[in-house]
C-alpha cells in the first residue's frame, strides 16, 4: 500500500510537472498586408504569443501603454517576436513604424 | 521689382525625373508644367527621397544602383543644383552599413546635402545615429532645423519620432514651438520650403499617410506668400495647392507604392523590371526671380 501510494504520488507529481507545459499555450499573430491577424487574440494568462512578419516591409510590435509594456525589435520579413502574456487584461499594441496598424491581446 | 513682389508671386517650379529625383526652380504662382529639357535659370535645388538602402526584394534587388542612378541624374542636370534635399528613409533598417552606403552614394552628387529622417531611419535608437551622421552640420537636436540659401528659407522637420498607436506622422509640441520661434519676425515675402518625410497633408489616413498635428505647423506658415512643402514616404508623386501652400511628394528611388486604396496595403508594388525605373524618381527645383509660376513636371527617366 505504501509503495502504491508512493507510486501514485509520483504519478501525480509527474502529471503536475507536465500539465503546465502541455497547457502553456502558444498562439500566433501574423502580419500580412500591414495588418495584424487576428486583430484581437484571446489567450489564457501565461501564453506565449509569437508575432510573425510575413510582409515584405519591416514592422514592429509596440505596446500602446506609455511607457510600453512590451516592445519588439524591428522585424524584417519572416522575423518574429515572442512575448509571454502572464498578466490578465487587455493589451493593445501597434506597429512602431506604421502606427495605423493596431492589434489587441486579451489575457484571461 | 521689390523683394516683396517677388516673394508674393514667387514660388517653385519643379521638374520631376522619374528614376532619379526632382529638380526644383523657385519662380512663382500656381503649378505649371515645364518641358523636361527647359533649363532652369534661377536658384535650383534637387530632392531625392526614400532610397531605402538595405531593401533587396522584389521589385528592386539593387536599391544602391537605383539611388546612384538618381544621384547621377542630379549631377547631369542642365542647371547645377545648389543643394540636395533627402526627404527620408535614407536606409531601410537604420543599420550602420546601410547609412554608410547611402552616405557614399549621396556624396557622389558633390552637393551640400540636407536630410530629414524617415521612420526607417530611426529604428531602435530614436534616430540618434541618423542625426549624428546626416545632420551633424545643421545641429538639429531633434532631427529638425532651418537654414537660408538662395533667398529661400528652408525648414527641415522630423515627423517620424514618438509615433502613437493609431496615429500618423507626429511633430510634437517641442518642434511646433521651435517652428513658431524660427518663423517669428521673418518677412512674409520670403519663399519658404518645408521638407519632411511623411506628408504634411492628409493624403490617406487609412494608411497613415498624413501628419496628425500638421495643421498647427501649416497655420504658422499661412502668412507667407510662397510656401512649398516637400515630402516623401508614399513613393509616388502627389500634389495639392491650398492657398499659398503648395504640397508635393516625391517618388522613391527604391520602389513604387500603390495609389491610396488601390491595393490591400501600401507594400511595395511588384512591377516588371523594365517598368521599374519609370516609377522611381528625383526632383529638381529652381527659383527664377521675376517669374511668377510654380510648376511641377514628371518626366520618367526610364521608359
Amino acid at each position: 500500500m505504501i509503495l502504491l501510494n508512493r507510486r501514485d504520488a509520483a504519478t501525480l507529481l509527474l502529471a503536475q510537472l507536465l500539465a503546465p507545459r502541455a497547457e502553456a499555450a502558444a498562439a500566433e499573430v501574423v502580419i500580412d498586408n500591414f495588418t495584424f491577424t487576428p486583430a484581437t487574440l484571446n489567450v489564457a494568462a501565461g501564453t506565449t504569443v509569437t508575432f510573425r512578419n510575413r510582409d515584405d516591409i519591416p514592422h514592429s510590435v509596440v505596446s500602446a501603454l506609455r511607457p510600453p509594456a512590451f516592445r519588439s525589435k524591428v522585424m524584417d520579413t519572416d522575423d518574429s517576436f515572442a512575448f509571454v502574456f502572464d498578466r490578465p487584461g487587455r493589451w493593445d499594441y501597434f506597429c512602431g513604424l506604421h502606427p495605423h496598424m493596431q492589434g489587441t491581446i486579451v489575457v484571461t | 521689382m521689390s523683394d516683396n513682389e517677388i516673394g508674393r508671386r514667387g514660388a517653385l517650379r519643379c521638374m520631376l525625373w522619374a528614376g532619379s529625383g526632382v529638380i526644383w526652380t523657385v519662380s512663382g504662382g500656381v503649378p505649371r508644367a515645364l518641358g523636361d529639357t527647359q533649363p532652369a535659370d534661377g536658384f535650383t535645388f534637387a530632392q531625392v527621397s526614400d532610397s531605402h538602402i538595405g531593401f533587396a526584394r522584389e521589385p528592386n534587388m539593387d536599391t544602391p544602383g537605383t539611388f546612384a542612378a538618381a544621384i547621377a541624374a542630379v549631377r547631369a542636370a542642365p542647371a547645377r543644383p545648389a543643394l540636395l534635399l533627402h526627404t527620408g528613409d535614407v536606409s531601410h533598417l537604420s543599420r550602420p552599413d546601410e547609412f554608410d552606403a547611402a552616405e557614399k552614394i549621396m556624396a557622389g552628387a558633390g552637393l551640400d546635402t540636407h536630410a530629414v529622417p524617415g521612420e526607417h531611419d530611426v529604428i531602435e535608437d530614436g534616430g540618434a545615429a541618423f542625426m549624428a551622421r546626416f545632420q551633424s552640420r545643421e545641429r538639429g537636436k531633434g532631427g529638425y532645423y532651418s537654414f537660408d540659401q538662395g533667398g529661400v528659407h528652408f525648414v527641415g522637420l522630423n515627423n517620424v519620432i514618438d509615433l502613437r498607436a493609431g496615429g500618423m506622422g507626429h511633430l510634437g509640441a517641442d518642434q511646433l514651438a521651435w517652428l513658431a520661434d524660427d518663423l517669428r519676425g521673418r518677412a512674409a515675402s520670403q519663399p519658404i520650403v518645408v521638407f519632411a518625410h511623411i506628408p504634411l497633408w492628409s493624403v490617406y489616413p487609412e494608411w497613415g499617410w498624413g501628419t496628425e498635428d500638421s495643421a498647427q505647423a501649416l497655420g504658422l506658415l499661412r502668412r507667407f506668400g510662397s510656401v512649398t512643402v516637400l515630402n516623401g514616404h508614399i513613393h509616388q508623386v502627389m500634389q495639392k495647392v491650398e492657398g499659398t501652400l503648395a504640397f508635393h511628394t516625391a517618388r522613391s528611388t527604391a520602389f513604387p507604392q500603390p495609389a491610396p486604396g488601390a491595393a490591400a496595403s501600401p507594400g511595395p508594388m511588384k512591377v516588371e523590371a523594365p517598368r521599374l525605373r519609370a516609377m522611381l524618381g528625383v526632383a529638381s527645383i529652381s527659383q527664377v526671380f521675376g517669374r511668377s509660376e510654380l510648376a511641377i513636371i514628371d518626366t520618367p527617366l526610364g521608359a
